[in-house]
């Protein structure tokens, strides 16, 4: 019967849109759920802090080698290119608007996502797996208060300063490599930058930017760490979800978001 | 005096098709210690979390202290577990904080103790359970018996009327399981709190409790005093007291006749 | 890890990271320049624009001295009216030239200002009347080619 396979198909489609949305509710209601937990939390400073340590502090190392490599990179390919137009001077300008703008919310939120988020779900999800969660509900001790909710601060506060390290460690790289190495003028370099690069339109919705990726990360993070199937391949498997669920997440958001910001901004 | 525990007729499904639970009835007096015994996968941890009000039940009664649990709101709930001590099946210690720091947690969480005061109670409760010394250890350098210990100390940290024990004995080496459980019956008895334990472990329950309730697919199929099991002709009882593979507990999973699934694969 | 190592952790972090936010919005993103300082306004029409953009600079002798604000049609002339905005340190003439220009043949299009010898100075709102308009390339070959003009293209 050649009807049997469509209806099959069809029928998988709609279980896994039905699915998909069930999720997506049961996620907002969880983001809910999570800011009214969040006074309580924030109250308690020294636990949101803890969580701005592992988020931040730990990711440190790896945002500002990538930061530098990144902007290494772009000075290299930038001059090069830049170069076949006689327009190698703005290398700065070049470099300063795709960190600001793009590269360092992006790159940065998407290292977050692997480096932090993925060890906020596994350490959520872990919880789950070895009843500490339960333990702490029958302790009459709200988990999403005193475990979820200072991850998601913590997330949320480390990203913007994360993603602002990127773009300065990424400034920094291409500054070695187009001024000390290749031999761009400096005050070129810095002053071409500085012109083209405005603090309203391009720094302040870059740090818009990182803001939002911090929000959608962290609470694709704790949601999935706070929903993994209590087994060992429900926690890896939530683990893994997290990372591609927050880079596309990051990637959809930031193409959304830099058409409300950007376009428009360079015509009449 | 009432009961500290009451339920009557509670069913629950986790969905309509698959009951866990077919009309319970038990009643746990002040002061004892109760088993609730039965196979893997009976339904004896659901009638736990169905007293801690962790599920609610579509059908039924559960009063714990007279009140019952379905009908409370959050903060009530909230309140009745701070009376609640509960030991999970592998001590669900937690992982990131020390041995001092996980009895202290409750105590952080509830009360406004001083800092000098939580210690020396968390001492206290240390040195009962004999754990004074690792109070600065981790829960990943404990062997699985000091774990329950300190899972046991943890659980009557704020001093409650009613401890649960899920599963205390499982995975335990014979030294470990014993001094558990003569653990769970001093805290009982020296706190005067009552005790609920879910376990499969025959022998050492018999050795400790007041009494027992025998579960199976749902319902509680036997019951009675230590002597009263031990002395008993029913044939599900004798199969959980002496250990056999097959009985009543059927040892196959349901299925199809063998003869009739062997045939099948040969068309 | 005790509690005093990690406030100063997360201490150095969140200093460095607002140091770094602090940088970009300074040493990169130079908000310090003509944003925030006081300034006034003037306007000028032009027949043609050219690539002229927004926040384009306004140079006199070269030096950065303002910003274009915004770019508008007058539909009553059909010319193209730009509003600048002029740090207060810096006052033309009434017989200042405004005109479009581009640094370098794929550079940046941005306003030229030259001052004439009027005592009268600009005010707020002010108006400069003496424009120039953008070079359009292909008006330029065409010029050459029927050759109508007496000269090279000049400014």
């Amino acid at each position: 019967m050649p009807t049997k396979p469509l209806a099959n198909g069809l029928r998988r489609i709609g279980a896994g849109t039905i699915r998909a949305v069930s999720r997506m509710g049961f996620a907002a209601r969880f983001f809910v759920a999570v800011l009214y937990h969040s006074p309580a939390a924030l109250r308690r400073i020294p636990l949101t802090l803890r969580e701005v340590y592992f988020a931040g502090v730990l990711s440190l190392v790896v945002i500002i080698v990538s930061g530098v490599f990144v902007g290494m990179v772009l000075g290299l390919q930038g001059y090069d290119t830049l170069n076949l137009y006689g327009a190698g001077d703005s290398l700065g300008l070049f470099v300063g608007l795709s960190l600001v703008r793009e590269l360092g919310p992006v790159v940065a939120g998407l290292l977050f996502a692997s480096r932090a988020g993925s060890a906020i779900t596994a350490e959520i999800g872990l919880m789950k797996t070895t009843e500490q969660l339960s333990a702490m509900e029958m302790m009459a001790v709200d988990p999403l208060a005193r475990i979820v909710a200072p991850r998601f601060w913590g997330g949320v506060i480390s990203m913007p300063l994360l993603a602002a390290l990127f773009s300065v460690m990424g400034v920094f790289g291409a500054y070695v490599v187009g001024v000390r190495l290749i031999g761009v003028d400096s005050g070129t370099f810095w002053g071409n930058m500085q012109a083209g690069i405005e603090f309203r339109p391009d720094v302040t919705n870059s740090i818009i930017k990182s803001v939002v990726f911090g929000v959608a990360v962290s609470l694709i993070a704790v949601f999935e760490g706070y929903d993994a199937k209590p087994t060992a391949e429900g926690v890896s498997a939530a683990t893994t979800r997290t990372v591609v669920e927050g880079s596309l997440a990051i990637l959809a958001l930031d193409f959304i978001l830099t058409v409300f910001m950007f376009r428009g901004v360079g015509d009449v | 005096m009432t009961n500290a525990i009451e339920l009557d007729d509670v069913s629950f499904g986790y969905d309509r098709r698959r009951p866990v639970l077919k009309g319970i009835t038990m009643s746990i007096p002040r002061g004892q210690v109760v088993a609730i015994m039965g196979g893997s996968g009976c339904g004896k941890t659901t009638i736990l979390r169905l007293i801690g009000g962790q599920l609610r039940q579509q059908h039924g009664q559960v009063k714990v202290d007279g009140a019952s649990v379905r009908d409370l709101g959050r903060e009530e709930l909230y309140a009745l577990r701070r009376r609640i001590g509960m030991l999970f099946q592998f001590g669900a210690l937690f992982t990131d904080m020390t041995v001092f720091e996980n009895i202290a947690f409750p105590m952080r969480e509830h009360t406004d103790l001083s800092d000098a005061l939580i210690r020396d109670l968390v001492l206290m409760k240390l040195h009962a359970v004999g754990l004074r010394g690792a109070a600065q250890l981790k829960p990943s350098e404990l062997s699985g018996g000091m774990a329950r210990r300190v899972a046991l100390a943890r659980a009557v940290a704020l001093d409650p009327m009613l401890v649960l024990y899920d599963e205390p004995f499982a995975g335990l080496d014979p030294i470990s399981l014993g001094v558990v459980g003569q653990l769970i019956r001093r805290l009982n008895d020296a706190l005067g709190i009552t005790s609920v334990i879910v376990t499969h472990d025959v022998y050492e329950s018999l050795k400790i409790v007041d009494y027992l309730y025998f579960v199976s697919e749902g319902r509680i199929i036997a019951q009675g005093t230590p002597d009263e099991v031990r002395n008993s002709a029913d044939p599900f009882v004798r199969q959980f007291v002496d250990g056999e593979a097959d009985g009543p507990v059927p040892f196959h999973y349901p299925a199809r006749s063998y003869a009739e699934e062997l045939a099948a694969g040969a068309n | 890890m005790n509690r005093s190592a990690i406030d100063l952790w997360v201490g150095i972090f969140v200093t460095i990271g607002i140091g770094a936010i602090v940088f970009l919005a300074l040493k990169v993103g130079n908000l310090a320049s003509l944003d925030s300082k006081p300034s006034y306004h003037l306007e000028a029409s032009f027949t043609n624009i050219g690539g002229l953009k927004l926040r384009a600079p306004v140079r006199a002798a070269g030096v950065i001295v303002g910003r274009v604000e915004s770019v508008k049609l007058d539909t009553t002339t059909y010319e193209a009216r730009v509003t600048m905005r002029i740090d207060n340190d810096y006052k033309f003439s009434k017989d200042t030239i405004a005109a479009v220009l581009t640094s370098g043949l794929l550079g940046e299009v941005y306003i030229g200002l030259e001052i004439g010898g009027d005592p009268q100075m600009l005010a707020d709102n002010g108006r400069i009347t003496k424009t120039q308009s953008a070079l359009v390339l292909e008006k330029l070959i065409s010029q050459f080619l029927f050759d109508k003009v007496s000269s090279g293209p000049g400014q």
